[in-house]
């Protein structure tokens, strides 16, 4: 593969048209009709660029959870999607709470060269919620990790919140809150209200997120720290941010495609499938969440991608794992639910996928398409249409809600540090990726 | 009907057509031969997940009353804790020829997912999934009343009018939840007696009038008031106090049972907390009907597995 991308004729975030040379994992020019002989040339015409996009969100299962999904499966996963970098999860066994583990994820997300594999360092010991995790010595580590999150489990202790945000702080960390009290959804399989009374279902309450949330702004409002809210689902929630931020409150929050698209309802044929944490909620909190994301109240949109092999959905719901995985049909469904709805324009797209999760992660760079950057670039055909299906899956685990939703778009290419992991929807051989990638990386 | 998965998608004519077969099948209780050759050669499983006696046996003897060939499958617990899972389970069964399966299990909707997951083909028969349904209850339940109310002149009637009135955890029963879809079905006005604790989220929108007050639902004197079974574990869970107050505000007492009037019927689903939910008083009282209702389950049943394995018409769950 040459070293040199010419991409020419694409729409710069949906704004102006132009050509831009990748050379050396870096862009090098941006600008009309440029020449580099010998470079290999995409035609991007009607094609928007992106900045690569950046999960905050996943979780790629390995070490520990290898039959659902391993690092190089969920980089290939994240490529097809159009992400470049992604933030692994601390969920895995052994959970990432010391160094030597979050710096393993970090090595075999480098040997398989599809994406930036950021590891996130778990809150607590084991996720037990009862003691900190070695936080400063994951954060000084190879992986240099910055975000730290219990996701799947709440830190619900309140002193061991406020003391993980306050020690954080020394580093430059953010803690990532997964909000559910525990006590209020015991057993809890969906969102509680009529649907899952008339199902028997134990419900979720969105009070139990809406707590922890405006309990947590107020913890950081109080000691002067960041926080970043994971998945919200409910309309409560965008309130609660939404006033924290008004008065000043450093707090940030994501909300997963899924939960922008999908409501209660699908729980009816009991198809696990549908069964995710937190629960599908209904179509006013979806109305919510899109409007959050419109007006900025919500920074991100995070895939919460979760693996799960077929047995563990094709059984009885209570008995389910919850989850779904995301990665690949993210950018469809930001641009079917918030651009093609006109709520968002491709450079917010380009700020809610990649800059500001980069941002909340600390990564380097401002993804803007500019010379200088790193080559991470992402094209995006949003002319096409397609029936989801479980072929469009590149992760190990089948596990999509989307199947027979007609999604808008599919990415084409997906460029990171300069060498193609996507070219024409299709994504690159593992061998051709780990060679770019050692030669880059 | 091809399967009887809940009470909620049941149309009223396919309803009372199944009280119906159920009174011909009572009319056979009455003859010294009790055997029907109806479901002679047809094979069905009893496969059950959870403990349970009188149901059970309540299909058992409606099977072999039909002459089917009964086969028995307890499994304790969930599929995944014993190691194979339901879809195992289903497949197993659908590669043995089998003809029918009555299933109870604790998760909510298993039922469902063996009729419409396509890992067998046969009919499927909800003998109570988790806090979701248990139809045949419902359907036993509305054939008692119509025996109790309307007494000869029941066939081909609904229950019009009557005033119902359901008491207890409603939150966790499947019972409840199958009657009040059932009686809404047939005509019936229900009323729902709960602790605000034990009421489903989003019960407003459903047919039923709620009251916190036992006193003013007994006051209206009902044609019938249903007990609900109150499991001890609530306790633990602190949906209420204690078992005193439980029995104070919201139990049947002795001295409720007193103020009621002759015309009120008792009911309960079985298994009593005597002292807890229903006093002696109540429950051993002439206008209880608490054994009638495990006499009629056997008809019901037997009318349910007679319609859906010899293909009477109108599908009630698809």
């Amino acid at each position: 593969m040459s070293s040199e991308i010419l991409i020419t004729g694409a729409s710069l975030m949906g704004e102006s048209t132009a050509d831009i040379l990748l050379r050396d994992g870096v862009i090098a020019a941006v600008g009309a009709k440029l020449q580099a002989p010998g470079a290999h040339v995409i035609d991007a015409q009607g094609l928007i660029a992106l900045p690569g996009l950046v999960d905050l969100h996943t979780h790629l299962r390995e070490p520990g959870f290898e039959q659902s999904e391993t690092v190089l499966t969920g980089s290939r996963a994240a490529a097809a999607g159009g992400f470049t970098t992604v933030f692994a999860m601390a969920n895995t066994n052994p959970v990432a709470d010391n160094a030597g583990v979050v710096e393993q994820v970090k090595r075999l997300g480098d040997e398989a060269g599809y994406v930036s594999v950021r590891p996130i360092g778990a809150v607590t010991v084991g996720l037990a919620g009862e003691t900190l995790a070695d936080l400063g010595s994951m954060a000084t580590s190879r992986a240099k990790v910055s975000v730290f999150s219990d996701d799947g489990k709440c830190v619900h202790d309140s002193l061991l919140m406020r003391r993980a945000m306050e020690y954080v702080k020394s580093f430059g960390g953010v803690i990532a809150q997964h909000a559910q009290d525990p006590r209020l959804t015991i057993d809890a399989q969906m969102n509680e209200g009529e649907v899952s009374s008339r199902l028997g279902l134990n419900g979720w309450p969105a009070v139990a997120e809406e707590s922890i949330i405006a309990r947590d702004v107020l913890l950081a409002e109080h000691i002067g720290s960041r926080l970043h809210i994971c998945h919200l689902s409910t309309a409560g929630s965008v309130d609660i941010i939404r006033s924290a931020k008004a008065r000043g409150v450093d707090v940030t929050a994501e909300v997963t495609p899924h939960h922008l698209l999908l409501t209660e309802e699908l729980a009816e044929n009991y198809d696990a499938r549908f069964k995710v944490n937190p629960p599908l909620r209904t179509a006013v909190d979806v109305q919510a969440l899109r409007a959050a994301v419109a007006d900025g109240t919500i920074d991100i949109v995070a895939t919460d991608h979760a693996p799960h092999p077929h047995d563990t959905k094709d059984c009885e719901w209570d008995q389910a794992s919850f989850g779904m995985v995301g990665l690949e049909s993210a950018l469809p469904i930001v641009n079917t639910t918030l651009v093609a709805t006109g709520l968002l324009t491709w450079s917010d797209v380009a700020r809610v996928l990649s800059q500001a999760p980069a941002q909340i992660g600390s990564l380097d760079g401002t993804r803007t398409l500019s010379v200088g950057e790193v080559a991470d670039v992402v094209l995006f055909d949003p002319s096409t249409s397609r029936e989801w299906s479980t072929d469009d899956v590149v992760s190990r685990s089948k596990n999509t809600p989307f199947t027979g939703v007609t999604l808008a778009g599919s990415v084409v290419h997906t460029i990171r540090h300069g060498y193609l992991t996507v070219t024409e929807g299709v994504v690159v051989d593992e061998d051709v990726v780990a060679q770019a990638g050692g030669f880059h990386g | 009907m091809k399967h009887l998965l809940s009470t909620r998608d049941l149309d009223r004519a396919t309803a009372i057509g199944i009280l119906d077969v159920a009174l011909d099948m009572a009319a056979l209780g009455t003859r010294d031969v009790k055997k029907l050759p109806a479901l002679r050669g047809k094979t069905i499983v009893n496969l059950f997940y959870e403990d349970s006696t009188r149901t059970r046996i309540s299909f058992e003897a409606a099977e072999k009353r039909l002459s089917a060939d009964v086969i028995n499958f307890s499994a304790k617990g969930s599929s995944v804790s014993k190691g194979e899972s339901l879809k195992d389970t289903a497949q197993t069964l659908d590669a043995m020829g089998i003809d029918a399966v009555v299933v109870r299990h604790s998760s909510s909707g298993a039922p469902h997912l063996l009729a419409h997951s396509g890992w067998l083909d046969v009919p499927i028969v909800n003998a109570g999934d988790g806090t979701h349904e248990h139809p045949t209850q419902a359907l036993l339940d509305a054939f008692t009343l119509r025996e109790s109310l309307f007494g000869d002149g029941a066939r081909g009637k609904g229950l019009d009018g009557l005033n119902i009135v359901i008491v207890g955890d409603i939150l966790h029963s499947r019972v409840a939840r199958s009657n009040i879809w059932l009686l809404a079905t047939l005509g019936a006005n229900v009323t729902v007696v709960a602790p605000p604790t034990l009421t489903p989220p989003g019960i407003a929108t459903w047919p039923v009038h709620l009251t916190h007050s036992l006193d003013d639902a007994l006051a209206a004197s009902p044609d019938a008031v249903m007990m609900l079974r109150i499991q001890s574990e609530r306790m633990k869970a602190a949906f209420f106090p204690n078992a005193r107050e439980y029995a104070k505000f919201w139990g049947l007492t002795a001295a409720r049972y007193r103020r009621l009037g002759e015309s009120t019927i008792i009911m309960h689903p079985g298994p009593m907390n005597r002292g807890l939910e229903i006093s002696s008083e109540a429950a051993d009282s002439p206008q209880s009907v608490i054994l009638k209702q495990v006499t009629n389950g056997v008809f019901v049943r037997m009318a349910v597995l007679f319609t859906v394995l010899t293909g009477a018409k109108g599908d009630v769950n698809e």
